[in-house]
């Protein structure tokens, strides 16, 4: 063990703990003042949901010895055996830093998906989707990327998380945006964001808590981590310039809106990518993940369905851009334990990438499909007329966010 | 007596007030309101949907005088309150039949 990896393990959890209620100021700050607590709600009820799903026996489906590439069995339930010797995920860490570590991801994954259905699902819905998403979809993708699954004997490269996170949180999403419909008074309403400054901060400590998410999936304090977070950091800055230039070409004014968007689209773009990547491979790959997630969002008004805070554009394009862009620019001079991609001569890479993102589009898709049509069904996903034109605040949780 | 309201944009406030106490104004009442006339609202962008916001916010001060200095009032606030853009604003005179001093009970031009 080497206390260096354990105290940089440690301090990377915890910067990525902070992402979840970064998410929820980011998000609750884009909704309307009626449905500003719910919209939090959702994020930070995460921690507590997924936090105790994780010990009793989400880490050991994602993590626990491998069933057929497909899911990890029930022999680490409740932790059992996970403590503080090191495991088979690192040499210098203890196993239960590592379980640590990854349940902060668990947290954040399904707080993303929450963007889709802002403003109309029941609380009680959430919940049982969010236990059941966390079970049957994240678990399992997990265990496919990293806990031996049968992409990663494949060879597919995800340093923190694109497929795992992003990808899947971006499909869950969609689906999420088709099943439940559309915002009442979507396409002529105004839906005022209640506090942009709020969104600004949310996503400037998502920025941060990245650094933890990114550089901490080295899994030790050494070179791979150094290279992982200046990636992360230039990704970021470049795709929160491409996006605001692009919005300021084809709209006329460039807004903050647009500059957190961009960088919350940089930073999903270069994290399968951010540990086998050179700095400047990082900006080609922010550069574009910022254009190509504002022409998502807005192509979204044309097809007719209503993410209502964009984890489709942004995670789901953003993470699919990501993880094929990790294909292409990854090089074994970054990291010898990565592969070339594309661009440094192995076209193979890059398709094990393309399989990855598929598989993960498919399987997220379909069964975050069935979950929500099964509550949809049996207890019903959205809340009433007169719930909605309330807010949600008051119907589901009799408060308010602001009483001035 | 006149009350005397006008709506005007909102930059334009501490000049009126300023432009108003020079000629003897004590007191007025201001509130902020929203509405359109010929300036029409603006546009809002959010993550590329745009949305075209009807009500853009305006000023409305409601001032009481003596009959005989309407028209200087009005002239003062006209003067004021001037850019020489659309939306500028309007001004409304009203007779006013009686004005009361809660604290003395004083009554008519003694309470203006």
């Amino acid at each position: 063990m080497n206390t260096g990896d354990i105290a940089f393990m440690l301090t990377a959890s915890a910067l990525v703990m902070f992402m979840t209620p970064g998410l929820a100021l980011f998000y609750g700050g884009l909704v309307r003042s009626k449905n500003v607590l719910s919209t939090v709600m959702q994020s930070f009820i995460c921690l507590g949901i997924v936090s105790i799903i994780w010990v009793a026996y989400g880490y050991s489906l994602a993590f626990g010895p491998d069933i057929s590439g497909f899911i990890g069995n029930l022999h680490w339930a409740w932790l059992n055996g996970v403590g503080t010797r090191p495991g088979p995920y690192s040499d210098s860490i203890p196993s239960l830093l590592f379980c640590t570590f990854q349940l902060m991801f668990a947290v954040l994954t399904p707080a993303l998906i929450t963007g889709a259905f802002a403003e109309r699902m029941k609380f009680s819905a959430f919940l049982i989707f969010t236990f059941l998403w966390s079970s049957l979809v994240y678990m399992p993708v997990c265990h496919w990327v990293w806990g031996g699954g049968w992409l990663e004997k494949m060879g597919a490269l995800d340093f923190a998380g694109g497929t795992v996170i992003h990808i899947n949180s971006g499909m869950a999403a969609l689906a999420a945006a088709l099943i439940i419909g559309k915002r009442r008074g979507w396409g002529h309403e105004i839906f005022h964001p209640n506090n942009l400054p709020a969104t600004i901060l949310g996503g400037g400590i998502l920025w941060f808590g990245w650094f933890g998410f990114n550089a901490g999936s080295a899994l030790a304090a050494g070179g791979s981590a150094c290279l992982a977070f200046i990636t992360t950091q230039v990704a970021a800055g470049a795709a929160t310039l491409s996006w605001v230039f692009a919005e300021w070409i084809l709209q006329g004014r460039p807004t903050t809106l647009g500059a957190a968007s961009g960088a919350l689209a940089g930073l999903v773009a270069i994290t399968p990518a951010a540990g086998f990547v050179s700095p400047v491979s990082a900006i080609i790959i922010g550069l574009i993940a910022g254009v190509l997630c504002y022409m998502a969002v807005l192509a979204k008004s044309r097809l007719g369905y209503d993410d209502a805070l964009d984890a489709v554009g942004v995670h789901g394009i953003g993470g699919i851009w990501g993880a094929l862009a990790t294909g292409l620019f990854a090089s074994v001079t970054m990291n010898p334990h990565g592969a070339n991609g594309l661009f440094f001569g192995n076209p193979h890479q890059f398709i094990v990438q393309a399989i990855g993102v598929g598989a993960t589009m498919i399987y997220s898709f379909v069964v975050s499909f069935i979950i929500l049509k099964a509550i949809d069904i049996t207890l019903g996903l959205r809340v009433n007329i007169e719930e909605e034109v309330q807010g949600l605040d008051i119907s589901q949780h009799s408060e308010v966010g602001y009483s001035i | 007596m006149k009350k005397i309201e006008a709506i005007i944009k909102p930059f334009k406030l501490d000049d009126v007030k300023d432009a108003l106490n020079e000629i003897g104004i004590k007191g007025m009442t201001i509130s902020e309101v929203k509405g359109y006339g010929r300036q029409k609202g603006h546009q809002e962008i959010y993550r590329g949907a745009e949305y075209v916001v009807d009500f853009i916010p305006k000023v409305k001060l409601e001032i009481i005088v003596d009959a005989g200095q309407a028209p200087q009032v009005v002239e003062k606030i006209r003067e004021s309150a001037y850019t020489g853009k659309i939306g500028d604003g309007k001004i409304f005179v009203f007779p006013l039949e009686e004005v009361i001093r809660v604290r003395t009970g004083e009554r008519g031009n003694e309470a203006i």
